[in-house]
């Protein structure tokens, strides 16, 4: 009997993620239209790069958490950070994932790299910066015993087996 | 006859389900547009409760609706509706299982009075998302309940809804724009969204419950996830001190970020090491003085817990659970996909898929089990006993192993989900976790760094 993906209570919606070395790109996400993420300077451990590339039109961008314009990032042409951003964003979520929301073309098994057709994007850092910072308050928040019913319907990760 | 059970269709289940499915359905196109078919479909809703208490409120509701005035009052009136059939179709459903499992069961617990919570930014966002309808959901409007999810997030008393909302937000932001998404989940979604409306309420019923003495006892343990939260359940019975044998929950749940996954999860329950002990070990739990509420949930304290001797769960299962008197869920949080009913299956054929009962084939649900944890798709092929969870979904009950046991290369194994807890014991998931785990220190590394700033 084949069940309906409608109709089911716990259709799976997110496809889980992979879990990745986090020093070089400590943070990343697919959100609001945008691949966007925090990239650690390879010489000065107090600075990161606040990287994005947007869906569609491929649009990017980088600068320093200090609001500098990256030096590696010339008009169309991908700096390193945005080089490890994808490359990083491909092991969290899949190649497949990721070329669908920035809408990659590329050959299978091909790097996405060479699928972007970039522009020159605006400044988003202090958004991404924003995000990231959200990102890492949720491991300061206290755990609870509260019973969390509504947790039926979200199972733990069955993965990547 | 627990195969009679699984096989048997409640009355009035299909119709119910369909009723439900029209109104979902009016949640993908949005309630700006309802077309005549849909219309027809929520009129059909709301004739239902004809005779019902929530007749008045839920047809003038819907006639609003359907005339195009959208108001949270209305749309709270229709999760309410949509909840009452659920909850509806849980007791018809769970109410054969019972009565096939020979299990006692104690009346839904009165309300009591649930804290005041600032839920107005919840509500708003998802009335905008019923107006739009899932296929309306884009970037933005997806990312728009960021800020009430933020918010609710620093009161501890609406972690329940924060939760909820956080991961169905999270869903929305992958999937959006939902227009161009192939197949859409729209149950789930319309569930999410009814629960979470409900939960943003004035006045949402609590569940406080009483303090209770006694002995608990593992049977089993559940693992749950979204991108920013990670929860261990386990069930088991609870002896009291007046020697009643209740089946029982108990939850711990830790905040994360989604590159924190797979049994590296385990590191963000640290502040619970007797649980965590009591789980991996198979322990019995002395408790004292801890908060047992309405609707069978132990409210887990680490100063009122004592680990004790081992106890293995099948043991308990066999001897214990048969006679175990099982709590009924708070009226609003009836639903089928809320049924987890911990069962002891033997004597069963496993195949792939499914474990053949003997006339009956029991779907396992292959989702539901974690990389957090030990347990495999190979081992309950193996198996020859298991500890589960009979749940329910999209017109099936399926069974959730939580523990097996089974003979592998001819030697006898016992495996349970929560063996991990303390740590991966197989070698190679181990030395992954080891390299996942620093994820947590990295993070709160840079945090350190950037935030000094």
């Amino acid at each position: 009997m084949s069940i309906p993906y409608e109709r089911r209570s716990s259709a799976p919606v997110i496809e889980p993620v992979r879990s990745r070395k986090l020093a070089k790109v400590p943070f990343l996400e697919l959100a609001e239209g945008r691949l966007q993420g925090v990239v650690s300077s390879g010489s000065d451990v107090s600075r990161v790069y606040v990287s994005s590339i947007t869906a569609g039109d491929h649009g990017l961008s980088c600068n320093t958490n200090n609001n500098r314009p990256c030096g590696g990032l010339s008009g169309a042409f991908a700096c390193n950070h945005l080089r490890s951003l994808l490359t990083e964003a491909t092991l969290q979520y899949g190649a497949g994932r990721v070329a669908r929301y920035l809408k990659i073309e590329v050959a299978e098994d091909a790097d996405l790299i060479t699928g972007l057709h970039p522009t020159v994007a605006a400044n988003r850092a202090a958004e991404v910066f924003s995000s990231f910072l959200r990102h890492l308050s949720y491991l300061e928040l206290p755990a609870t015993t509260d019973p969390l019913p509504d947790l039926a319907w979200f199972p733990a990760a069955g993965a990547v087996r | 006859m627990l195969t009679d059970a699984l096989r048997a269709q409640p009355t009035g289940l299909t119709e119910a389900l369909a009723l439900i499915d029209g109104l979902d359905d009016a949640l993908v196109h949005g309630l700006a547009r309802i077309d005549e078919d849909r219309a027809a479909a929520l009129e059909s809703l709301a004739e239902a409760f004809n005779g019902s208490p929530l007749a008045g409120r839920v047809s003038d509701s819907i006639g609003k609706i359907v005339s195009g005035t959208v108001t949270d009052e209305h749309l709270a009136a229709l999760a309410g509706a949509r909840s009452a059939l659920l909850g509806a179709a849980h007791d018809a459903l769970l109410g054969t299982l019972s009565g096939a499992l020979g299990r006692d069961r104690l009346p839904s617990p009165p309300s009591a009075a649930g804290p005041v919570i600032v839920a107005g930014g919840s509500r708003s966002w998802l009335r905008e998302l019923a107006i739009a309808g899932w296929r309306g959901v884009d970037h933005e409007l997806a990312s728009a309940g960021s800020p009430a999810v933020q918010a609710l997030l620093a009161d501890p008393a609406a972690r329940r809804l924060a939760v909820l909302l956080d991961g169905f937000a999270a869903e929305l932001r992958a999937a959006a724009p939902v227009a161009t998404l192939e197949r859409i989940p729209v149950r789930r979604w319309a569930d999410l969204w009814s629960r979470a409306l409900l939960l943003s309420q004035d006045g949402f019923p609590a569940d406080p419950g009483e303090p209770v003495d006694g002995r608990f006892l593992l049977l089993g343990l559940d693992l749950h996830e979204h991108p920013t939260v990670f929860r261990a359940q386990a069930h088991g019975l609870l002896e009291t001190a007046g020697g009643d044998v209740r089946l029982v929950r108990v939850s711990v749940a830790a905040p994360k970020v989604e590159t924190i996954t797979g049994p590296s999860a385990w590191r963000m329950l640290a502040g619970f090491p007797i649980f965590r002990a009591a789980v991996a070990e198979h322990r019995a739990v002395e408790v004292s003085g801890l908060t047992l509420t309405g609707g069978g949930d132990l409210i887990w304290d680490e100063s009122r817990v004592t680990a004790g001797e081992p106890a293995d769960p099948f043991a308990t299962a066999r001897v214990r659970l048969g006679a175990a008197t099982a709590f009924s869920a708070t009226p609003l949080d009836r639903h089928p996909a809320a049924i987890a009913e911990p069962v002891l299956l033997e004597g069963y054929t496993p195949g792939p898929d499914a474990l053949d009962l003997g006339g009956v084939s029991l779907p396992i649900d292959t989702d539901r089990l974690p990389v957090a944890g030990p347990l495999t798709p190979a081992l309950i092929a193996a198996s020859t006993a298991c500890i589960g969870l009979l749940r329910w979904d999209a017109g099936r009950w399926l069974v959730q192993p939580l523990a097996v046991q089974a003979s592998v290369k001819k030697k006898a194994v016992a495996v349970h989900t929560g063996d991990w807890a303390l740590g991966p014991l197989d070698a190679k998931a181990a030395k992954a976790e080891a390299v996942a785990g620093t994820a947590v220190d990295v993070l709160r590394e840079r945090a350190g760094r950037l935030l000094r700033k």
